[in-house]
């Protein structure tokens, strides 16, 4: 059952007031502007035995990504298209607080939101991914592990998922005698588009963009807003405060605006795959 | 997106006959589970949903109470005989993640302060499933939270807009989430303009963002007036029936 509770990481008052006063005079406690996000790096290919893996280091938020591809039987209502389920973990090497065990509610969360925006972006086209109609398709599993957690995990998650995807090698699979046989041949991924999303978290009347784990624990909300080269694909407000529509429609704008750059810097990693 | 079919007829009429901008019906019963000490059962359209509210109680586990405030929980669940096909009771992903929001679309109207080392529990049933379930569920625990005479700020009203036919369309139904473009639910506070919810599932171009959330609080707001007259009618009765009561 979902229950609020307190927060996890205790941010001290002196250090609760510091971030007020700089927030009054525009700034973040480490020199950012409000809709500044930290430095992103990205590296893919670094999982050999995984078709598709990247590693995503926002400010010192670390996720790696690797993506499995096998075959199964497709989803049931989907019989003419693959399957592709995005997961999610915090490792308990993460921070002090994530103890080892079944992923809680946020990290179901998190997962979720993250395939939501990959599924509803179309970003794979998942009916090139059939073998045989209503039987056989290929699955996809991408599964995502935040190695060290420094606030917004959905962000560092997403850009992951998605730099694994656009770089993996999709093995080429055949039907013979009836019977699914790998080709030794890979071809890449069917990519369409390309999801980016941009989350910002609400400190009394200030809108954040990418928020910091010390940022987090201050905050009143949070969202999540997902956009494809054309327009949005997928939102989620979280947490346990609210938004007026005015701070959501700047959030949306912000989204599209940063959500460039990022989708800019993920487009580079697609040319270098060739 | 291949379409099967139209889900908007050339008169702009929906599938189940209503205009762009219409709600489908809303009926809210409040008081439908005698034991709770709130409770309301709202149908909106097909959708049947029972919220039951237990609390301000003692917190069990012990460690989960807080010191300053009430512990908030919630609980979105379907009974296997909801859906078209036979859902597994076990609490799906699905159900995880709408709990989450569902608690958090509903804790900003609360004055949880008010009730410290305490808890709510808050139990939403789906019997029967449509288009907007969330949204419904939401809408009804708010009602049981008044009708357990919590403190709140604001009822939390909730109504989702979505795009069907390349159209910005008024709460969408469940073949119209299914075969439409994209479903924005929203939760909405009317008397304090804040957004409790905010989720999208689908592709909107980015125009048709604003106009999709400024419909969803039109919807909002519509659902608040149908809240309202359901705590009324529950506390004051009609009008005939007061006189018969003074009499």
């Amino acid at each position: 059952m979902s229950s609020s509770k307190r927060s996890t990481i205790i941010v001290e008052h002196l250090r609760k007031q510091q971030m007020w006063d700089a927030l009054s005079r525009g700034k973040r406690l480490d020199g950012r502007d409000f809709s500044e996000t930290r430095p992103l790096v990205i590296e893919t290919d670094v999982i050999k035995k995984a078709n598709g893996s990247a590693r995503v280091k926002l400010g010192d938020t670390e996720v790696i990504a690797g993506v499995k591809v096998d075959t199964g039987e497709p989803f049931e209502g989907l019989e003419n298209k693959g399957a592709l389920i995005v997961s999610a973990e915090v490792l308990p090497t993460a921070s002090p607080y994530i103890e080892p065990g079944p992923p809680d509610e946020e990290v179901v969360e998190l997962a979720r939101v993250v395939d939501r925006g990959v599924r509803e972006s179309e970003m794979i086209d998942l009916e090139k991914l059939v073998l045989v109609p209503g039987k056989i398709v290929y699955t996809i599993f991408v599964d995502c592990s935040v190695l060290n957690a420094d606030g917004n995990l959905f962000d560092a998650t997403s850009y992951a998922t998605v730099a694994a995807l656009l770089t993996s090698k999709l093995p080429v699979f055949e039907m013979q005698d009836e019977k699914v046989a790998d080709s030794g041949n890979t071809q890449p991924m069917p990519v369409t588009s390309m999801p980016v999303s941009i989350t910002a978290a609400r400190i009394g009347d200030y809108v954040l963009i990418d928020p910091s784990a010390e940022e987090e624990a201050c905050m009143d909300s949070r969202i999540t807003i997902t956009t494809t080269e054309e327009g949005f694909c997928a939102t989620q407000k979280g947490y346990t405060g609210s938004f007026t529509p005015d701070q959501i429609k700047k959030a949306a704008e912000a989204a599209t605006i940063k959500g460039k750059d990022v989708r800019a810097k993920l487009k580079g990693l697609e040319v270098n795959n060739g | 997106m291949t379409q099967i079919r139209n889900l908007i007829d050339e008169n702009g009429k929906r599938i189940d006959g209503r205009g762009a901008d219409e709600l489908r019906t809303v009926k809210i019963t409040v008081g439908a589970v005698k034991n709770a000490d709130g409770s309301a059962f709202i149908e909106f359209g097909k959708n049947k949903i029972l919220a039951a509210v237990y609390g301000p109680r003692e917190v069990h586990p012990k460690h989960m109470a807080l010191p300053d405030r009430c512990v908030l929980r919630c609980r979105y669940h379907m009974v296997p005989f909801s859906t078209d096909t036979r859902k597994n009771p076990a609490p799906s992903r699905r159900e995880i993640e709408i709990s989450k929001v569902m608690r958090e679309s509903l804790e900003p109207a609360l004055m949880l302060q008010d009730y410290p080392r305490a808890a709510i529990d808050v139990f939403v049933e789906v019997l029967q499933s449509d288009g907007g379930s969330r949204c419904a569920g939401i809408t009804a625990a708010s009602v049981a939270l008044a009708d357990a005479g919590i403190s709140m700020h604001d009822l939390v009203a909730s109504c989702a807009a979505g795009k069907v036919d390349n159209r910005i369309v008024l709460d969408i139904n469940d073949e119209e989430d299914k075969e439409g473009q994209a479903d924005m639910p929203v939760a909405y506070m009317p008397r304090l303009e804040q957004v409790t919810l905010l989720q999208l599932d689908g592709r909107l171009a980015p125009e048709q963002f604003d106009e999709c959330l400024e419909k969803a609080i039109g919807g909002c707001k519509m659902v608040y007036e149908i809240q309202k007259q359901a705590l009324m009618q529950r506390y004051f009765g009609n009008e005939t029936e007061l006189r018969e009561e003074v009499q």
